[in-house]
């Protein structure tokens, strides 16, 4: 067993791509000689030198704009974004150049890339700093969207991101980083992009979760199965595309589901897994699924404030227990 | 926590039911499943059982009156319950006009509670309940002008459907709670959930098919989620348990739980789509005579041998003592069984074989009449059916009968022998194919061998819709009919 961090496991996914495929390459803001921000690329430029860990200046929109045209000469690009509340900067790229090239060339340009960094809420980083993008990312045709809650995940998909042909979203938790897994040594992990995971097995209710807000989902289940409730926690892995059967799969057998994402409400992955929900599963349902999320707020600064909007295990447990008319 | 007994839909076409007799006084104990008062329906008399334990605390409507389904007719509490607001509000809020229901949580300010007498028109005194009319149907909904006004323009009513609520600030959950106390008290003031649209049922997709798979009736069901919403529990607990008040002496049938009894399990008839052919001589048939198109088969039958064997079985003592209608229900339950092509439901866009013998048995009443249904007659003996027939014919009379024991006949069979009817012809119970009249027995001069003989004779004659049996066909049933009631023992075999 090698237990390791999710930042490790990411390094170790990007060390392995960038020394099997001499056309990956890692670009971004401090990605080399401060070994990333997050330090994710940690000694990947003392590996693999200057042409394949690329420093940028702060220009979003310009690095992101020659991954795309990288991508379109052959390279399979690795755009590392500090956080993806910077990426907003450089969404026309990844919106109308990247994930639209394939369609628009008639085939001709494939984009084997992949943008990746920090998603979602920290600690009181405010408003600006403190989003989840993958609802927005997820609305555009032609991107992929992971979203990784583990460390093997998280090594698992990104390698298979970056093989994968089509330009890829990869959204990493950043209050994730420091988590650790087992991820094992030597071995080759390629999980595939689509599919979900049943990380925790039950028959009361279904918690249905990407990301960060799968660990949430692990912790409110082990809690409640000490008071004999069985949880099927679901984790997405990639949000797009979605895979529809496993979320049926699961409610049809507990008949009753919970929906826990960092975004907000309105328009939210949740909000399409309940769509997907009621058109597979309608006659399986038991009680209407709910959904917990961040409030529809901007995220506050006051640490109490910020608390109170997020998603947690006390939120997640109340809907959980509301949707099983325990209260 | 108060317990709201509302008058239940006892029987699939019930609408209203007269409150027969209260068999509690206010005041008494009750335990769940108790009887608290005899409800006559379309049909019989049926037994209200109570939900819930506590004392009968009120009253709400008086023997001989009327309530439509879903009315709240009685509260059951603990015995120091404040039940004010449950008696009060009840009836208003059902005479409330539907604009007052939906705008007047959007009237009241964000954060105040909206106490229930305040909903709709000004509450009642208790003793003006008696005579409230009937709740009115489902409360339209909101105009989008109602919505935008409470600011609630993505949360549905229900107080279960408060979508991500739980991730709130507090003040929003507050202003959420207020808003659900409104409209839990409005559910509360019109009965019950069930009243609270109209007569509509209130139930998960999930109970609503697994009601209809195990042929549990939803308006039966007591629903235990919010708002008396049937859910998947109610479901199951309703289909294990067994009917109440079934096990009549003798009948076995009876204490088998209604999900099991009902026909509508799969394997017990083939459905057979429509040929092209069929579908015309169906059309035609029916624009000739309609909307049956029936036509008729008559047979005499000689019953001198059934007549020795009924002396003979009674000469063995009472407990043999069969009746000639008995031993026609049993020769027609093996004809049929024989004949599956007769044992046959029109259901419009196909006809429904069945695989097993369910045969109706028309019953005189006072005021009209019903067929209690001898269940896989072709399964039982003589003494079996002899005895369910009696039963069923002495509680059809006293209208004590439930739904499921007149429901799902697969062919029915009418004597009216006993009036001195020699003939007559029976008019189908659809969707059933067929109904056999049967006539009363009498000597008659026939010829026996080229000689005159008196013997006893017994009309019977099948009334048949040409949509599923065509004339042949009932012709090979009544013969099939005629040798086992000429040749009694075959009966036996």
């Amino acid at each position: 067993m090698s237990i390791v961090t999710y930042r490790d496991a990411l390094n170790q996914a990007l060390r392995e791509e960038i020394q099997r495929d001499d056309r990956v390459f890692l670009m971004g803001e401090e990605v080399g000689e401060y070994n990333g921000a997050y330090k994710v690329s940690r000694g990947l430029l003392d590996q693999f030198g200057p042409m394949r860990v690329v420093d940028t200046p702060i220009a979003e929109l310009g690095f992101a704009g020659i991954g795309v045209g990288a991508a379109m000469v052959g390279l399979r690009p690795i755009i590392e974004f500090m956080t993806w509340n910077f990426a907003l900067l450089a969404l026309d790229q990844v919106v109308n150049s990247a994930a639209k090239m394939l369609y628009m060339s008639n085939g001709q340009f494939p984009m084997p890339m992949v943008f990746r960094g920090p998603n979602g809420a920290a600690l009181q980083l405010s408003a600006q700093h403190s989003q989840a993008w993958e609802s927005w990312l997820a609305h555009i045709p032609g991107l992929k969207v992971v979203t990784p809650a583990t460390p093997y995940d998280a090594k698992g998909l990104l390698k298979s991101a970056i093989r994968d042909e089509n330009p890829v979203v990869f959204l990493e938790g950043e209050m994730l980083y420091n988590t650790k897994g087992d991820v094992p040594e030597g071995e080759e992990i390629l999980i595939p992009l689509g599919k979900a995971e049943r990380k925790r097995e039950g028959e009361h209710c279904s918690i249905i979760a990407h990301g960060k807000t799968v660990l949430i989902a692990i912790q409110v289940a082990d809690a409640l199965a000490k008071e004999g409730i069985s949880i099927d926690v679901i984790d997405l892995r990639t949000v797009r595309p979605m895979d529809v059967e496993a979320i049926a799969e699961s409610v049809k057998k507990t008949n009753r589901a919970v929906v826990v994402e960092e975004g907000w409400e309105l328009c939210g992955v949740g909000a399409q897994v309940v769509d997907y929900i009621q058109r597979e599963c309608f006659d399986f349902l038991d009680a209407p699924v709910l959904r917990v999320h961040q409030a529809d707020v901007p995220m506050p600064y006051a640490k109490n404030l910020e608390r109170a909007a997020k998603p947690d295990a006390q939120k997640l447990t109340a809907a959980v227990r509301k949707v099983l008319y325990l209260e | 926590m108060a317990t709201k007994v509302v008058m239940e839909a006892l029987s699939p076409t019930m609408e209203e039911g007269r409150l027969v007799k209260w068999t509690k006084n206010e005041g008494d104990a009750v335990k769940s499943g108790e009887i608290l008062a005899e409800v006559e329906t379309d049909k019989a008399v049926m037994e209200l059982v109570a939900r819930g334990d506590g004392v009968l605390r009120k009253r709400l409507i008086n023997e001989g009156d009327t309530a439509p389904v879903g009315q709240l007719i009685a509260i059951v509490a603990a015995a120091d319950e404040n039940i004010d607001e449950l008696a009060a509000g009840a009836p208003a809020a059902a005479e409330a006009p539907p604009k007052a229901e939906g705008a007047q949580p959007a009237a009241a300010a964000p954060d105040e509670k909206v106490a229930p007498a305040e909903e709709g028109a000004p509450a009642r005194s208790p003793a003006d309940t008696d005579k409230a009319p009937p709740a009115e149907g489902d409360v339209p909904s909101k105009p989008p002008a109602d919505r935008v006004a409470d600011g609630r323009t993505s949360v549905p009513e229900d107080p279960s459907h408060s979508q991500g609520e739980a991730s709130m600030p507090p003040q929003e959950r507050d202003r959420r709670g207020a808003q659900r106390f409104a409209t839990d008290a409005r559910g509360a003031a019109a009965g019950s959930g069930r009243a609270e649209s109209g007569d509509r049922v209130r139930s998960s997709p999930l109970a609503r098919k697994l009601a209809s798979d195990r042929g549990v009736e939803l308006g039966s069901v007591q629903g235990s989620g919010p708002g008396g919403r049937i859910v998947k529990r109610d479901i199951e607990q309703a289909a294990a348990q067994p009917q109440r008040g079934a096990a009549a002496p003798g009948a076995q049938r009876a204490a088998v739980p209604v999900a099991e009894r009902k026909i509508s399990t799969e394997g017990d008839y083939q459905d057979i789509p429509l040929t092209q052919i069929r579908k015309i001589i169906a059309r035609r048939l029916a624009e000739s005579i309609g909307p049956v198109p029936t036509f008729y088969l008559t047979s005499e039958l000689d019953v001198e041998r059934v007549a020795e064997m009924r002396e003979a079985m009674i000469e063995l003592g009472d407990q043999y003592k069969v009746s000639f209608n008995d031993i026609v229900l049993k020769a027609v339950a093996t004809a049929l069984q024989q004949h599956p092509e007769v044992n046959a439901h029109w259901l419009g866009d196909k006809m429904r074989y069945f695989n097993r013998v369910h045969v109706g048995m028309a019953v005189a009443v006072d005021d009209g009449l019903i067929t209690p249904v001898i269940f896989d007659a072709d399964t039982k003996g003589l003494a079996d059916i002899s005895r369910e027939a009696r039963e069923l014919a002495k509680r059809a009379r006293d209208r004590k009968l439930k739904p499921e024991e007149y429901t799902g006949a697969t062919f029915s069979v009418s004597n009216l022998g006993m009036f001195g009817i020699d003939h007559f012809t029976a008019i189908i119970n659809p969707p059933e194919a067929g109904i056999l009249a049967v006539g009363g027995v009498e000597e008659r001069v026939v010829a026996v061998d080229g000689a005159p003989a008196i013997r006893k004779r017994m009309n019977v004659t099948m009334s048949c819709d040409h949509r599923v049996i065509d004339g042949a066909t009932g012709a090979k049933f009544l013969q099939t009919l005629r040798r086992l009631i000429e040749n009694p023992l075959m009966l036996v075999y």
